[in-house]
């Protein structure tokens, strides 16, 4: 008789815990049931964001950065399984290859940011008074992304990598048609050096979820790579609501479209502080 | 407290006003488009008060619709022209422009404190020399756009509506003008409806310094028009400082459109002082971080966070220190705190400060004589203030301080956190390591250790939170009027 496989169950990743959605529904996606997250676990999510960022944003910038790279190396080693995914969701098998690759790259890319955005962003200002006045970069707190459906893991990486390099904690939404590539690497990052909650997954339905996602108020910005403009707008319209930083682009298919300009996707997530201290006695 | 200091100082000055008789302000302005003042399309004028005297100074022109799309034709023809102006040349323009103002000081001074109330003192040591150093400081980098946004292809964004609030008018259109200008747009900037004057006498120095035609406009109106702009056709950007509420509906008017924003907006923002503090030097930091321009500031440090051991005697302090404010003229150049700018602003603040009193604080408003005429209230205090009242949460914009106290280092941390909005924070301790410590644990854009309201053209100015996204302000003021090309 046939060994009968042991197949997996794709679960949410909120707090560093795989999690069914509290709402104990799920979506059917070819043999797979995909998590549909619901509004109480958009809302899960952004507490276990919210407590993990202060610590994630105190770590020193090279401790980020090796726990980045650290990530690119979880993944790396999970490339032939996610690869196979991805082919089974429809990848030809140079794209998956290609696909991670590039989401590798990017994560070492990113993770080499975490210690210069200081010197590249910010400085000392000759400012024309008796004062020591200089602008660092800070994150902005809580991130929100809506990532493109495809490329499924790639339109990922690219907009984690630099939300976490300024210092962010994030909650995404994964691809929509083809989950599975996400909830894998989020394997890979339970493993890897990522703290608990700097990161959070979320697989289910993009109207549902994402407005969820944009509608919290504890949420700092919102980065959208739905490619939806009608989206795009309510997310919009969500972000006046508390001023949150909004910003649309489509998802990156390359290593070149995820890091170029890498640093217009980092400002984008990042504040400017300016302390002014008096010099003289 | 044992001690109550006196309620009124007899202290007499002997005035001193500056004249206004070297002026050289006209009756009417119209609206400045394509290079010249022009008749509003429905031909309306509304006169601009001094909040002072409540006497009218000039009449003044305010656009509608058909001038915001006559002005954005305008600044759509000009724009390619001036991006493509050799940068070096673009930069000349705008370092006339800085040194025009220069040589008008004196002038756009007393206008300013004229048409919006604000001590003569503070227009002509701070509002106007800043705007002149703004306009300076983006000059120079019109032709070093690619330094200052990390060696990339940079292209300015197109046309730019800009909107300017009341509290430092000219000033204002300084940090919005020129790093757009810098940057090759061309822009519309709207001044706040209480206080056009100086903005137009910009637009007299734009044609004395040839700028070409069509590359700034200047149309005054209230909110609707303000309205109308940011949703007019045309816009590239919107850039905007004045109330969280007015940027939230900017924001929201945007959705789904491609258009850049900046928005700087209000704060509640704290001036801490630890028990560690030189208590004096904290005082007089106080005064200027709440009393300066009538605390009619988007920074203002109107949460006064106390350590505990230390709360009577700088509550004792700032009382007996807010005695000796002069309030007044503000054409005296003795004047301390002058008119409030407008008879709604006065309103405002009158209902927060009876919030205050209702909910259970402990208000202490200095007596003074107020002139009859024009919009005055005497700098308040309250003790007593909970962290829930409305005077610890909503933004006055006026001279009243709401003074709360806190044991240890993390609770100030907290407490000064636990606001939706972070412009500013004034952090007050001799000792450098807990400066900084705090410095980076507040979340706020600007962080003043022992010193309060400083500002500079080199050094990036804009909030975290609700107190809106971008900066103004050193390379980071760039970034807003530009995209990357590559």
């Amino acid at each position: 008789m046939p060994r009968l496989t042991v197949r997996k169950t794709y679960k949410l990743y909120i707090g560093g815990a795989f999690v069914r959605s509290e709402s104990g529904r799920s979506d059917l996606l070819g043999e797979t049931n995909i998590p549909r997250a619901s509004r109480k676990d958009v809302r899960d999510a952004m507490v276990a964001a919210r407590k993990a960022q202060a610590r994630w944003a105190s770590l020193t910038a090279y401790n980020r950065g090796q726990i980045l790279y650290r990530a690119a190396e979880a993944l790396e080693s999970r490339r032939a399984q996610i690869e196979a995914v991805l082919r089974e969701d429809g990848a030809g098998d140079a794209d998956a290859k290609a696909e991670l690759d590039a989401a590798c790259d990017v994560l070492v890319h990113y993770a080499g940011w975490t210690d210069k955005l200081h010197s590249v962003l910010g400085g000392v200002n000759p400012v024309a008074s008796p004062f020591l006045s200089f602008s660092l970069p800070e994150p902005t707190g809580v991130v929100g992304v809506v990532a493109a459906d495809r490329p499924a893991l790639l339109g990922l990486v690219a907009e984690l990598a630099p939300a976490l390099a300024a210092g962010n904690a994030v909650v995404a939404l994964v691809s929509r048609t083809a989950p599975r590539a996400a909830l894998d690497f989020a394997e890979a990052l339970g493993v890897s050096d990522m703290p608990a909650g700097v990161v959070n997954l979320l697989s289910g339905r993009l109207a549902e979820a994402a407005a969820a996602l944009g509608a919290h108020r504890d949420l700092n910005a919102i980065v959208d790579a739905s490619g939806d403009r009608e989206l795009g707008a309510e997310l919009d319209r969500l972000a006046a609501e508390t001023i949150k930083r909004a910003s649309h682009h489509p998802g990156a298919c390359t290593y070149e479209q995820a890091t170029e300009p890498a640093l217009e996707r980092i400002v984008a997530l990042t504040e400017l502080k300016t302390a002014w201290h008096p010099v003289g006695v | 407290m044992t001690v109550e200091p006196r309620q009124a100082l007899v202290w007499d000055y002997a005035p001193a006003p500056e004249a206004t008789d070297h002026l050289r302000l006209r009756d009417r302005y119209g609206l400045f488009i394509a290079g010249e003042f022009r008749e509003p399309a429905d031909s309306r004028y509304e006169p601009t008060i001094n909040p002072a005297s409540e006497e009218p100074i000039a009449e003044v022109a305010w656009a509608g619709a058909e001038d915001i799309q006559r002005a954005v034709e305008a600044a759509r023809a000009a724009q390619p022209r001036w991006a493509a102006l050799p940068a070096r040349e673009r930069a000349k323009y705008i370092f006339r422009i800085a040194r025009l103002i220069q040589e008008r000081a004196r002038e756009l001074a007393v206008t300013e404190t004229l048409d919006g109330g604000k001590p003569l003192r503070e227009s002509r040591d701070v509002d106007i020399p800043l705007a002149a150093a703004h306009f300076f400081h983006y000059a120079g980098w019109a032709d070093k756009l690619r330094y200052g946004v990390v060696a990339r292809e940079v292209a300015p964004l197109g046309v730019v509506a800009q909107i300017v609030p009341w509290n430092f008018p000219l000033l204002m259109a300084a940090w919005k003008l020129a790093p757009a200008l810098a940057c090759g747009n061309t822009a519309i900037l709207k001044p706040a409806e209480t206080t056009p004057l100086t903005a137009l006498l910009l637009a007299e120095i734009c044609q004395e310094a040839e700028l070409p035609e069509g590359v700034v406009a200047i149309l005054p109106g209230d909110g609707a028009t303000g309205a109308a702009l940011v949703r007019a056709p045309g816009i590239d950007k919107v850039a905007f400082t004045g109330s969280t509420a007015v940027g939230r509906d900017i924001q929201s008017a945007l959705a789904g459109r491609d258009i850049a924003l900046t928005l700087e907006l209000g704060g509640k923002s704290a001036n801490i002082v630890f028990e560690d503090a030189a208590i004096d030097q904290a005082v007089e930091g106080i005064v200027n971080g709440i009393f300066f321009n009538q605390g009619h500031v988007c920074c203002a440090g109107s949460r006064l966070l106390v350590q505990e051991s230390v709360a009577e005697e700088v509550i004792a302090k700032l009382w007996a220190r807010m005695l000796r404010l002069r309030v007044g003229d503000p054409l005296d150049k003795n004047t301390d705190v002058g008119a409030v700018n407008s008879a709604a602003q006065l309103e405002r603040i009158q209902e927060l400060v009876q919030a205050g009193e209702q909910e259970g604080a402990v208000r202490r408003s200095i007596a003074c004589e107020l002139p009859d005429r024009g919009f005055w209230f005497a700098p308040t205090m309250f003790t007593d203030v909970s962290p829930v009242h409305r005077i610890a949460v909503e933004e006055i914009f006026g001279p009243v301080v709401s003074v709360l106290t806190f044991r240890t280092v993390e609770e100030a941390i907290a407490k000064t956190n636990n606001s939706v909005s972070g412009l500013a924070a004034g952090i007050w301790t001799d000792k450098g390591a807990k400066a900084f410590q705090v410095a980076s644990a507040l979340r706020a854009g600007v962080i003043w250790q022992n010193t309060y309201n400083h500002f500079d053209p080199t050094a990036a100015f804009g909030g975290y939170k609700e107190s809106g996204f971008g900066r103004e302000g050193g390379p980071a003021g760039l970034r807003p009027y530009l995209r990357v090309v590559r």
